[in-house]
């Protein structure tokens, strides 16, 4: 079983938008919300109230930022913050199937996603060692390890309408930052996609040919001295007061009490 | 990586017993008898507790039968097969020696064989990994198998080869060390490749996705002051390598004084290999760290 398949089918996967993803969790949410009731064990919390909650979750989002170095057209660039959600990539060459002693983790032929039969797993947690990418989690109650299924109980599924047939986190994402689709066949809107947009690997060294692909943030507008359009027409009519409003200013400026600097 | 228990003793307990198994089956020494019952008893004492041991940190130990199955490409599995099978054939070739004073000398042959395989496979599991560079080094291997062997010298008294694989595994060790704190940096993965915007410029982590603890981080994000472990270093070297090779060239007369000193040596050296094996899971830095900005 831990052998993994030389080809697979078709090769369905995530692609995610570094640039449009504006880091609001609720793909987090909603993929805790459907995988804690659906495939396999729940995906438990300890001490959620407590002073030390901690609990298993299969997508996680991290925030970066990236200060460009400065060059001769940018002297002084502006740092840029990326939201940066992530789950298991569904590698081609998944180091963490190999590493399973008892044939748990496997890798379906059928469409290349990578499970955990829940019923097999001793919960040794070797696969999540061999996971470059901190997509496995040993469950502390259960005791077995989890991991994102591609919501394989959501794509396949008859009993929903069929704009609910892709993961909850797609579903879910209210920027359109997550698109799911085959990636192993060039002609998919998903495919198009990366090669359109430069789609990346992370960490392509170690070898693990992750399916899962990641849209890199388009460059930082460049901000200028006039930050808008309509900014001139913003500009204050008059700089100093006059007439009667200048008289009230000056009238007022003479009251005792007035403070330079206006503490409070 | 997180230093559980379980694996520093699991792997400092289970190399001694397999080492001094390699030694029995090779007839070092050939003893039958009483003599032969206490030294297998020993040697299966801490090969089996310490596989005992290994199964205290498994979700579900229960089914841990299922480890046998997958030994086409997991090196767990194999590890596991090769640890039965050496104490099956060594367990046959110590009831001829205890019971029938005879050797089956065969079975001590292949019993040795599979006794050092087990040592290599469970350093197999480590070394694969790419995820923690300073396992993924041939290094590994040569030091779980040198420690494994020194240890059964000890135990089982060879007094000639004892002291020079003391020498040779205290060259490892500080050749392992000096490696592994490379082995990083060599690896060429940092938070660039982890998160792709390398090129873009310099990457900080701005936020955890979390502000608790999660199961990632208490597993594999572990940091050890650097004078925290140049001390434990010193302390394993000494103990596990120096102070018991001194203790076996010590010119001493009399047997007693050299059996206490050989004893001595003994616990002198498991506990500088339990310090060793602290130090090999503590300093193990594992890549996903790099997310969290921890590395
Ligand atoms: S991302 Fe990790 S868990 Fe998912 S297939 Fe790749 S190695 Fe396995
Ligand atoms: S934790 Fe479960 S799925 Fe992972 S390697 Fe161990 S047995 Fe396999
Ligand atoms: S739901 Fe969409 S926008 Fe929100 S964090 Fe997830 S991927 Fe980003």
């Amino acid at each position: 079983m831990t052998q993994l398949p030389t080809h697979t089918d078709r090769k369905m996967g995530l692609v995610i938008d570094l640039d449009t993803c504006v880091g609001c969790h609720a793909c987090v949410i909603s993929c805790k919300g459907w995988n804690t009731e659906n495939y396999g064990a729940p995906l438990s919390d300890q001490n959620a109230y407590g002073s030390d909650p901690s609990g298993t979750f299969l997508n996680r989002v991290h925030s970066y930022e990236v200060q460009p170095s400065p060059c001769s057209s940018q002297p002084d660039p502006a740092a840029q913050l990326v939201h940066f959600p992530k789950s298991c990539l569904h590698c081609e060459d998944a180091p963490c199937v190999t590493v399973c002693p008892t044939g748990a983790s496997y890798k379906r032929v059928e469409d290349g996603i990578v499970l955990v039969n829940e019923d097999h797993c001793i919960g040794c947690g070797l696969c999540a060692w061999s996971c470059p990418y901190g997509a496995r989690e040993l469950d502390q109650a259960a005791g077995v390890m989890k991991k994102c299924t591609l919501c394989v109980d959501r794509i396949y599924n008859e009993n929903l309408p069929e704009v609910d047939r892709v993961p909850s986190c797609v579903r879910t994402c209210p920027a359109g930052a997550r698109h799911f689709g085959d990636l192993g066949d060039p002609d998919s809107d998903v495919s198009k996609l990366v090669a359109e947009r430069g789609g990346m690997d992370l960490m392509p060294e170690l070898g693990t040919k992750p399916v899962n692909k990641y849209l890199p943030p388009r460059p930082k507008d460049q901000i200028d001295d006039q930050i808008d359009v309509l900014a001139p027409l913003l500009t204050p009519v008059a700089e100093e007061p006059k007439g009667f409003l200048g008289w009230l200013d000056k009238a007022l400026d003479k009251l005792p009490g007035h403070s330079e600097g206006g503490s409070n | 990586m997180h230093p559980a228990p379980s694996v520093i003793i699991f792997t400092t307990l289970s190399g001694l017993g397999f080492g001094l198994l390699t030694f029995l089956g090779l007839g070092k020494p050939a003893v039958t008898g009483w003599v032969a019952f206490v030294f297998y008893a020993l040697a299966f004492g801490f090969a089996v507790g310490g596989l005992l041991a290994s199964t205290f940190h498994l979700g579900r130990p229960e089914r841990a039968w299922r480890a046998f199955t997958q030994w086409k490409t997991s090196w767990l599995s194999r590890e596991g097969i090769c640890a039965v099978a050496a104490l099956l054939i060594m367990g046959l070739f110590a009831f001829g020696a205890v019971f029938l004073d005879t050797h089956w000398w065969i079975l001590g042959w292949i019993g040795a064989a599979l006794s050092l395989a087990t040592v290599f496979t469970t350093s197999m599991i480590y070394t694969q990994l790419k995820t923690i560079p300073r396992w993924n080094m041939p290094l590994t291997p040569v030091m779980f198998l040198t420690f494994s062997l020194t240890g059964g010298a000890l135990l089982a008294g060879a007094e000639a080869l004892a002291p020079w694989f003391l020498a040779i595994a205290g060259a490892v060790q500080l050749a392992y060390w000096a490696k592994g704190d490379q082995a990083f940096a060599a690896s060429g993965t940092d938070i660039g490749t982890a998160t792709g915007l390398g090129d873009r410029g310099s990457v900080r982590a701005f936020e955890p996705p979390h502000t608790g603890s999660n199961y990632l981080l208490r597993e594999f994000v572990h940091e050890v002051g650097r004078k925290h472990v140049m001390k434990l270093r010193a302390i394993a070297i000494t103990l596990g390598f120096a102070l018991p090779l001194i203790c076996l060239i010590l010119p001493v007369e009399g047997f007693m004084a050299k059996h206490l000193l050989a004893g001595l040596a003994v616990l002198l050296h498991i506990a500088g290999v339990a310090a060793s094996r602290w130090l090999f899971f503590a300093q193990a830095e594992h890549v996903v760290g790099l997310y969290y900005g921890k590395r």
